[in-house]
């Protein structure tokens, strides 16, 4: 994005030719993010770049913190203070916010993390693009809770998801994930930014009794408890520790199952809410393939090549990767004689559907363990070999 | 006695009602802890700051000291292990307003959360940080700690421990805190006195606090009371405001030396130069 064209605006309404990680800066800035803490790691760094360059413009902060520990923290701190507020890391990163991720969920704290996934375990491949922090977004933190973890295929689609991603933040009260990976991070390809009345916000409840008759964590029937922040008078109590509706600590069964239940429930039993997918040539689809991020444009190109050739084929594009499509991909099981999962892991979501069909269909993972994305050619010469 | 004083032993209210939650007392502190002392100063500090409540926000970790941000009736956060300080920082430059105080113990705030402390130090966020230093891990059971001094015995030494501790005011001074002081448990006067002119200035202020833990400190080391941790400090302690903060380390056996040892104006804070960054961006168009 040029330069000259940033003018002071939230929205940076236009046609854009630019990469994943700046396309998702300006989703969050469009949606009215106001706080960034980072930690510089690759590939995701560019991110926190563009918020310390955009961020003071807007009126709001940048601060790089020193660690991803501290970054995670801060950021639930600015979101108690009343801000929108995010961070941006890559696997290592994120295996440092985890034990505090696990804090917001507690705490049901609104903010987003942007992950742009890279080559793992360990360091791995700091430049390289990966997509192994599928199971770490959603039991990398100690305990129960349900995770919302976003996961874009396109330049246009880091926009667009970065504001749904704070747009769930902000509804169900959580820390939100949204899973880029290097190659969409770094890649450039055709924004569209629309006019500032066109992006959807949506701003946490406010509670509408006194303060002194405020239970901050008392919820409604949507399961949700108003947000009172700090300042407003309300002298919130927030703890990681079991609490009752008062926030007060309370370490009893009865306390902790009405309490770990509802932060579950709350994302469980509005999943037709949040589940995403996009469905590509299925109809008639014999055989499908179920991908994600960068591998599902090489699987599009896989399908159109496959009926190019006479194969049924279709793709099932996980948009939401948790909470999981459990239902569609039983759905599916029903209707094809086999799926498909490419994917640069060792195969986590592999098992996540093959938990879903019920042996009802065959699954064949395709892995790359890391460093590059899948060739259409590649995918189809597997369904070819085994047709 | 007086007659008010009187009336004040007869009374159920509590002059410090509303200032602590209702239905969080009784507290988890041992007898003989002087964390209660401390709690009591610390909201007479605030009080009498005249920052309206609603601009104050009290933020803890984990350990005996990290329970007390859940006691006081402002914005509490108990945060977790280590990670008061970039939370309050979150909150701190979120409001200008705002006053920010964290109060935690001393191997959440220099042990897991070490670094924290020296980067907000040299940030010079503007937040005022409390640490109750009980020379150990009172919560898990009397683990050695970062302050533990050479020779002191605890649950993970029981020959003694074998690493310098930590002299806190020093590490504070030299990474750029504004106002550094040190006092004991004992002297709850200056220990409020020091909470109110931390609380007062704008950057990065620092009260180390010696407290008295009789259940996990004291017992291993011939100070099974209060009262005894409490005497072991009046015999040791020497007040001295000039003191070289180089040379103020505290072992078994030296003097323990307390006072406030720095006290800095005019330093821009954290959130002054992000406020500055604003008005110098937004009068830019780009680089």
């Amino acid at each position: 994005m040029s330069k000259q064209k940033q003018k002071f605006l939230e929205v940076s309404t236009g046609e854009h030719f630019t990469t994943g990680n700046h396309a998702a800066a300006e989703g969050a800035l469009a949606v009215g993010c106001k706080f960034f803490g980072g930690y510089p790691i690759t590939p995701s760094s560019e991110i926190a770049e563009h918020m310390a360059l955009r961020l003071p413009q807007l009126g709001g902060n940048f601060v790089q913190f020193e660690d991803e520990i501290a970054s995670i923290i801060g950021i639930l701190g600015a979101s108690w203070g009343g801000v929108k507020s995010m961070t941006a890391t890559s696997g290592p990163g994120y295996s440092l916010m985890v034990e505090n991720i696990g804090f917001g969920m507690m705490t049901e704290t609104p903010c987003i993390i942007i992950n742009v996934q890279r080559g793992g375990p360990s360091t791995g491949l700091p430049t390289l693009v990966g997509q192994q922090d599928i199971m770490q977004t959603k039991w990398g933190s100690h305990g129960d809770f349900e995770p919302i973890v976003l996961c874009p295929s396109s330049v246009q689609e880091c926009f667009e998801l970065a504001i749904e991603a704070f747009n769930y933040a902000e509804k169900y009260r959580l820390p939100v994930t949204l899973l880029m990976d290097e190659t969409l991070g770094h890649m450039s390809e055709r924004l569209i930014i629309p006019d500032a009345s066109k992006i959807g916000k949506v701003e946490r409840k406010k509670p509408k009794d006194s303060p002194e008759e405020h239970l901050p964590y008392k919820a409604d029937d949507d399961l949700i408890p108003p947000m009172a922040v700090a300042g407003e008078g309300y002298r919130v109590m927030v703890t990681g520790l079991t609490h009752d509706e008062r926030g007060y600590p309370n370490l009893n069964v009865e306390t902790q199952d009405k309490l770990v239940r509802r932060i579950n429930d709350k994302i469980r039993l509005n999943k037709k809410d949040i589940i995403r997918v996009e469905e590509y040539l299925l109809d008639d689809a014999e055989i499908a393939i179920i991908a994600f991020g960068s591998v599902a444009r090489a699987a599009k190109g896989s399908v159109n090549r496959a009926r190019e050739k006479g194969i049924k084929v279709g793709l099932l594009r996980l948009i939401t990767i948790w909470p999981f499509p459990d239902e569609r991909i039983e759905a599916l099981a029903e209707k094809v004689k086999k799926i498909y999962v490419p994917e640069i892991n060792y195969g986590q979501i592999t098992r996540e559907v093959e938990r879903c069909v019920h042996g009802k269909t065959e699954v064949k993972g395709i892995f790359k363990l890391g460093g590059s994305i899948h060739n259409p050619q590649e995918i189809l010469k597997e369904i070819e070999g085994d047709a | 006695m007086t007659e008010d004083q009187n009336e004040l032993l007869e009374s159920e209210a509590h002059p410090l009602d509303g200032f602590l939650r209702e239905g969080r007392i009784p507290h988890i502190f041992c007898p003989g802890c002087s964390l209660g002392s401390i709690t009591n100063v610390l909201i007479e500090a605030i009080n009498e700051s005249g920052i309206d409540p609603k601009k104050v926000a009290v933020v803890s970790g984990i350990g005996c000291t990290g329970r007390i941000a859940g006691y006081l009736n402002y914005d509490s956060f108990h945060t977790t292990h280590g990670r008061p300080i970039p939370f309050a920082i979150g909150l701190s430059v979120t409001d200008p307003e705002r006053k920010v105080i964290v109060i935690s113990g001393d191997g959440d705030l220099f042990a897991i959360g070490g670094n924290h402390f020296i980067q907000a130090a040299r940030r010079n966020a503007d937040i005022t940080v409390v640490c109750v230093n009980n020379f150990n891990y009172g919560m898990t059971g009397g683990q050695a700690g970062p302050t533990t001094y050479v020779g002191q015995f605890q649950t993970t030494s029981p020959y003694g421990s074998l690493e310098e501790p930590f002299n806190l005011p020093n590490l504070a001074a030299t990474c750029g805190a504004v106002y550094v002081a040190r006092y004991t448990a004992l002297d709850v006067r200056r220990v409020k006195e020091a909470f109110s002119e931390a609380i007062a200035k704008s950057g990065f202020s620092f009260v180390e606090v010696l407290g008295s833990c009789p259940t996990t400190y004291g017992r291993r080391n011939q100070l099974a009371e209060g009262k005894k941790i409490l005497e072991f400090f009046a015999e040791k302690t020497v007040l001295n405001h000039d003191a070289d903060t180089r040379d103020i380390r505290i072992d078994k056996d030296s003097p323990i030396i307390v006072g406030k040892f720095v006290d800095i104006e005019d330093k821009p804070t954290l959130t002054d130069n992000l406020l500055a960054l604003q008005r110098v961006s937004q009068a830019k168009k780009g680089r």
